[in-house]
């Protein structure tokens, strides 16, 4: 069984149709990336699952649930974990503050949670952080504690939306490098959204969709998409005019 | 410094329980039994104005209603209208949860004017239900269990009520549910996004401040022994509560402690030395901490203290 399976997934803004006809899956374990053009309609999608939209029609499950009319936190809690594209730090709290609140999904209890801070902050690196306060994070910071917050909650599944915008080479490599040991130390599935056909995202892909205006135009293993030519014409436009 | 904190805290408590036995005039207990009030309305809107970031303007709501509780119990029943503080948090209750099921769908200053809107509507009701409020004539409660012609119990009473008030938030602010509103209070969408579960905590935050106002209602109908609409339902006494918590300093146990203080003490002295003018410098006072303490005049102590210290928060990049 998947553990999340999109089908048919439509919304419009009124008039705009800004994902069409979606249908896609993720297996457990399994690291995916959305790529696509600004615009593409990877944040709603993204919105979609999380609960924070309601789709204009289509199934989503996830883990066995019937995902579509919960509110975003059920959906938190049943192990979609999400980070924005513009990062959301819950600005005047410490950063161990901000992976304290998420390590409260599962416990009331203050010890347990700060276990679990303290456990993803180390996993995170960003442990020797953990008094600064949030605002005065740089951005690939501010990135990383997005996703320890998110990993604070024990997802089992996380969406990660424009994982790499913003971010130097050095940022991006460490942000690739956490995605890789998500899945292969913890075993968290990923869907990681990505504006660019990045070589580096590709290379830590199980698989790849691409989006170009709100509907899926190629889906496959890494090496394969690339050389899709719908692909190159979403990034490139046409070729000879056609 | 850490295991300075509990003896400067047991040495404070003394001085509560000791101190209308040295300030014996009439007029000092009585400014005490005020500052108490204030502190007790501070702390109770700053768990939901500072914790949970929801600013509410309505606060007179409900301490009138807690106020009238009293009046209620004291002209239509052969009870004491102390009851008040164990009922008025039960009328409230269910009041405050209908109010905010309909105005937490309202975010930022949309919230804010609904709650302005219902200090109006509760204040409003009072005035024309005659039969039960009395109207505009308001009501003279008759004393119960204490005489008044000692303030001793009134402000042990209060004492009571603003410590529990203040310890429910230092609680609070230690624990799953205070972390919860304080998320709130930073970014309502990141709550959600991690599990927390924003309507029901925004709920909680206004049924816990809305029965501890309520509570200092209740007593200060007992205190007063009259209520009517312009004094326990105004407008005017919602904007003092809040700018209680933002004067001594938003989201902080202390921050309504030292606001309270200042306020009420200052307004007191002003009154008595300046006459007339009092307001005007109460208005300087406001704008002066305001303009040079940001966060409140705990924030502004805070930063004395580190002074010279190394800071250790800030990042850079």
């Amino acid at each position: 069984m998947f553990l999340l399976e999109v089908k048919n997934l439509t919304k419009r803004f009124g008039g705009l149709v800004a994902v069409e006809s979606l249908s896609f899956s993720v297996n457990a374990g399994e690291t995916v990336s959305i790529i696509g053009p600004n615009g593409a309609g990877k944040t709603t999608v993204f919105n979609l699952i999380t609960g924070f939209y309601r789709p204009t029609s289509g199934e989503i499950r996830f883990d066995g649930w019937d995902l579509i009319g919960s509110k975003p936190h059920k959906i938190a809690l049943a192990g979609v974990g999400r980070t924005f594209q513009v990062v959301k730090p819950l600005r005047g709290l410490t950063v161990f503050e901000n992976v304290l609140v998420g390590a409260f999904a599962h416990t009331g209890h203050r010890s347990e949670a700060q276990r679990i801070a303290r456990d993803v902050l180390d996993f995170t690196d960003l442990a020797p952080l953990s008094d600064a306060i949030a605002d005065g994070l740089p951005i690939g910071m501010r990135k990383r504690l997005e996703l320890a917050r998110s990993l604070a909650t024990s997802p089992k599944l996380v969406l990660l939306d424009e994982v790499m915008s913003g971010l130097n080479p050095t940022e991006s490599k460490e942000a690739i490098d956490l995605i890789r040991r998500l899945r292969d130390e913890r075993g968290i599935s990923a869907v990681a959204g990505v504006e660019h056909v990045m070589q580096v995202v590709m290379s830590i892909s199980d698989r790849v969709i691409v989006l170009n205006h709100g509907r899926k135009i190629a889906e496959g293993p890494p090496s394969k998409v690339i050389d899709d030519p719908d692909v190159i014409e979403a990034y490139l436009g046409r070729v000879n005019g056609q | 410094m850490i295991r300075a904190k509990p003896i400067l805290l047991t040495g404070i408590l003394f001085l509560l329980i000791f101190a209308p036995l040295i300030l014996e005039t009439r007029y000092s207990q009585h400014v005490m039994i005020l500052v108490l009030l204030y502190v007790a309305l501070g702390s109770a809107w700053n768990i939901l104005g500072g914790f949970a970031g929801q600013l509410s303007l309505g606060h007179a709501a409900f301490f009138g209603i807690g106020a009238y509780t009293s009046a209620v119990i004291a002209s239509k029943t052969s009870l004491s209208p102390w009851l008040a503080i164990v009922i008025g948090p039960l009328v409230v209750l269910p009041i405050a949860l209908i109010v905010g099921w309909i105005c937490f769908r309202l975010r930022g200053p949309y919230f804010t004017l609904a709650t302005i809107a219902i200090g109006e509507v509760v204040r409003l009701v009072t005035l024309n239900w005659t039969s039960l409020t009395g109207g505009a004539v308001g009501v003279v409660i008759r004393p119960s269990v204490f005489d008044g012609t000692s303030k001793l119990p009134y402000y042990y009473i209060i004492l009571i009520i603003a410590l529990s008030s203040i310890m429910l938030s230092s609680v609070l602010s230690r624990r799953k549910l205070g972390y919860y509103l304080m998320s709130i209070r930073e970014d309502e969408e990141t709550a959600e996004s991690i599990g927390i579960d924003t309507t029901r905590y925004k709920l909680i935050a206004l049924a816990l401040s809305a029965s501890l106002t309520a509570i200092s209602g209740a007593f200060y109908a007992n205190y007063f022994l009259f209520v009517d609409p312009t004094i326990v339902l105004p407008l005017a006494l919602s904007v003092e509560i809040v700018l209680i918590a933002i004067i001594g300093g938003l989201g902080t146990v202390p921050g309504p402690i030292l606001g309270a203080i200042l306020l009420k003490l200052s307004s007191e002295l002003f009154r008595n030395e300046f006459a007339q003018a009092n307001l005007l410098i109460y208005g300087v006072l406001l704008i002066v901490v305001i303009l040079f303490m940001p966060g409140g005049l705990i924030g502004g102590v805070r930063k004395i203290m580190k002074w010279g210290a190394r800071n250790p928060r800030r990042v850079s990049a």
